[in-house]
């Protein structure tokens, strides 16, 4: 798709307010509808539509191969390191009051925006990942083949 | 002839539940493309996505979203928040399931080049004699 | 939780049960971060040999009969996620992590031969994913818990099948049909799962077994134990639903076989003995209906068929693929018996045919690094060039027909104990019979090991690879001669589950 200017130009536009919207959820979704998931999935949505529109070499430029698959690892250390986190301080798995014990509710707070940033992390770069492992073994399609 | 619609009307989503359920099953069992069995499988398992959150929604009921104190907030009826976080943990189960099977799709396409089962399987028993005689672990070259 | 929080007051003693399932889960990640090849055999080994330390602490903890519970995040079970250690689990728990920590041993150097060296980080973490999903589904008394946790495990299972596609590319159709059967296996269970939900409100093991003893005959709450008998009997390959078992365990690489074999259907059958006894009523007549008129015969037919068509099979790791159907079906038997002996016979096999089988698929694999081929024709004369691990594999052979000394007689003869004691005696013959064929395809195998010459001659292999085989024959002997570690804790077991 090297020569729709149109779509170009408002792919350009759009990725900044696509990945805006996500960041949106992900930080919203302790107290309103959102979260990781969701996020992750709308921050994927932008590089996948960028990699549809400008090429796939071009997206990878972005976003190499291996930053996804190590980005995606990282997201699930977060989510788990959150947990042992509370291990270290005499309480279960994932308790959230280790956080911040004197402010019980500002724990809960803390520890649900780390563990969501945690989800997001992975399914963003898990994603990405999946359209990088499928979109390269396509054979290449013309302009006139569409 | 005694059908009681109410019957069939009161249980409407566990009526579709059971349709979508059978035709995804049988889309798994009866057809040969591998992408086929993909998509009956993706199917079935959105039936029972849709069992589980009927099975939380309550008639008239809200978002399970805590509101503002001052409104008579415990009197609000509101669905069962809990099948819905169920389901999204198996909906990302499906995902990785679906993207999972269809990367071994392209795989056994880069291999066989087909992906209809009864080529695979043909060309399965001739692999058979094939190894039959060579060294399994240099078949690789 | 309450309002007052004040400091924790938790030892690391107290997190147990957490920091089984979580070593691995950690582990995963951090090796494809840090992607070192050797690095990451270090740190799985080193995490799998954590595991094991855990299991042996939790399991010397409840082998008096004391039950650990775990509550997640602090939340109190019904509402939050309950992690609960007795024995049933514990001794699970112990053989999957002793499995998994001399598999690893094994695959530092079989892997070479099977996979490439680029791939092997990427090998390890979908290696400790699976070990994590199949210790969290024993740890769990969260029934959705354990759908998650089983799919993980199943998962990863199918990426590790698949790798055998390096050397024969049959591994790929192998595991696509492994993943159509196990997901409509599991999306079976979670409709099972939906049903008790919808009937009980609840997710918690022991809160659902109150409110399911209240509720009486319920209709709901049958469909939903029948979903999920037939959901795990995919998992586990009970007979007429095992089609997928066979070339998974054939055209997987060896390390994953081995591992596959030991502990991913037993996992299975746990999850379905867990659901029996601590979920629903065990004796309500229509779960005993179930069981004795569906799953005693598939047994059964399992027992024979099975080891029958094990006799005929060229290919020896299909053969022993075929052997495990049968052993799958002694196991469901002493379930399906539904007497306390039963039950613990089908415990202590579950044990005893998991060190087993690691043993012959091991053994197995050891040849096959050296001949380059499984079919037996090869192991012609192997007995004289390698002699230890011929003896590991007779080992096993023995144990697998369950001649006395060896592990496979004491869960076989409690087996039989306990039919006899039920008054089926048609299935003790049954039993004895398919033990028979087990002598013949054993023996089938012994022949051509021993008593035949072969041009070629192979050095035997080296002392890392004979460490794990040798461990694992070792330990068909010893369950074999001292019984008082599996049989004690199975009784235990069992009497918490029939409580």
């Amino acid at each position: 798709m090297k020569h729709h200017l149109i779509l170009k130009v408002i792919t350009k536009f759009m990725v900044g307010v696509i990945v805006l919207f996500g960041l949106y959820v992900q930080f919203h979704g302790d107290y309103s509808p959102g979260g990781g998931f969701q996020a992750g999935v709308i921050i994927a949505a932008a590089f996948i539509l960028y990699g549809i529109v400008m090429g796939l070499e071009n997206v990878q430029k972005v976003m190499p191969i291996w930053f996804a698959q190590k980005s995606a690892a990282v997201g699930v250390l977060l989510y788990a390191l959150t947990g042992v986190f509370s291990i270290f301080f005499g309480f279960e798995f994932l308790n959230y009051y280790a956080i911040s014990p004197e402010h019980p509710k500002h724990g809960q707070h803390y520890g649900i925006i780390l563990v969501e940033l945690g989800v997001g992390i992975t399914v963003t770069f898990v994603m990405i990942a999946i359209y990088y492992s499928f979109a390269g073994r396509t054979p290449r399609l013309d302009d006139k083949e569409w | 002839m005694d059908i009681n619609l109410n019957f069939i009307y009161g249980h409407l989503p566990y009526w579709l539940f059971i349709i979508l359920m059978l035709s995804g099953l049988f889309i798994v069992v009866s057809r040969g493309n591998l992408i086929k069995k993909i998509v009956g499988l993706n199917i079935f398992q959105t039936s029972v996505f849709m069992f589980y959150i009927s099975i939380g929604k309550m008639k008239g009921g809200t978002a399970p979203i805590l509101l503002e104190k001052s409104a008579n907030s415990s009197a609000v009826i509101y669905s069962n928040p809990l099948p819905h976080v169920l389901i999204l943990t198996a909906i990302v189960v499906g995902i990785a399931t679906t993207a999972l099977g269809l990367a071994l799709i392209i795989k056994i396409r880069e291999e066989y080049d087909t992906v209809e089962e009864d080529d695979i399987q043909k060309m399965d028993q001739k692999d058979l004699k094939k190894y039959n005689k060579k060294n399994v672990l240099e078949t690789n070259s | 939780m309450a309002s007052e929080i004040k400091q924790g007051t938790l030892e690391l003693v107290n997190h147990l049960p957490i920091l089984q399932v979580i070593t691995p889960m950690l582990l995963a990640p951090l090796l494809v971060v840090l992607n070192n090849k050797t690095l990451s055999w270090l740190l799985s080994f080193l995490g799998t040999l954590a595991c094991l330390f855990i299991s042996f602490l939790l399991i010397q903890a409840v082998s008096d009969g004391s039950i650990i519970t775990y509550y997640l995040g602090g939340w109190v079970p019904p509402i939050g996620i309950e992690y609960r250690i007795d024995a049933a689990n514990a001794i699970l728990l112990f053989l999957i992590s002793i499995i998994s920590v001399i598999v690893l041993i094994f695959s530092y150097t079989s892997l070479h031969a099977e996979i490439p060296e680029e791939k092997h980080t990427l090998f390890y973490s979908c290696f400790l994913l699976c070990l994590t999903g199949l210790l969290g589904v024993v740890a769990t008394a969260d029934i959705f818990n354990v759908f998650v946790f089983l799919e993980i495990s199943s998962l990863s299972t199918y990426v590790l099948v698949a790798q055998g596609a390096y050397l024969d590319r049959r591994a790929l159709s192998a595991s696509f049909n492994y993943l159509i059967m196990g997901t409509i296996g599991a999306t079976f269970f979670v409709i099972g799962i939906g049903y008790i939900y919808m009937a009980t409100g609840s997710l918690n093991m022991i809160d659902i077994a109150e409110r399911v003893s209240q509720l009486g005959d319920n209709k709901t709450i049958q469909a939903g134990f029948a979903f999920i008998v037939v959901g795990m009997g995919l998992k586990l390959a009970m007979v007429p639903l095992h089609v997928w078992l066979p070339n998974a365990y054939t055209f997987a690489p060896t390390v994953v076989t081995c591992f596959l074999a030991a502990t991913a259907t037993k996992v299975a059958l746990y999850v379905l003995i867990r659901f029996v006894f601590s979920v629903f009523n065990y004796e309500d007549s229509f779960v005993n209906e179930l069981f004795f008129l569906l799953l005693m015969p598939l047994a059964v037919i399992a027992m024979i068929a099975a080891s029958v068509i094990a006799i005929f099979k060229q290919n020896l790791k299909k053969l022993l693929a075929y052997s495990s159907l049968a052993q799958i079906g002694y196991m469901l038997l002493g379930l399906s018996l539904m007497s306390q002996k039963g039950l613990a016979s089908s415990l202590v096999h579950m044990v005893n045919h998991g060190f087993t089988k690691a043993a012959l698929f091991m053994s197995l694999g050891a040849f096959v690094l050296n001949t380059k081929n499984v079919y037996i024709k090869s192991l012609r004369g192997l007995g004289k060039s390698m002699p230890f691990t011929s003896a590991a594999f007779v080992i096993g052979g023995l144990s697998l027909i369950g001649v006395p000394g060896t592990a496979g007689f004491i869960s076989k003869w409690l087996l039989l104990e306990a039919a006899l004691e039920t008054g089926y005696w048609l299935v003790a013959i049954f039993i004895i019979a398919s033990s028979l064929f087990a002598v013949i395809y054993i023996w089938k195998i012994i022949e051509v090991l021993y008593f035949s010459e072969s041009s070629d001659s192979y050095n035997e292999v080296s002392v890392l690879t004979l460490l794990p085989i040798s461990i694992l024959a070792l330990f068909c002997i010893f369950l074999g001669i001292n019984t008082s570690f599996t049989v004690d804790v199975a009784n235990m077991a069992t009497e918490i589950l029939f409580k």
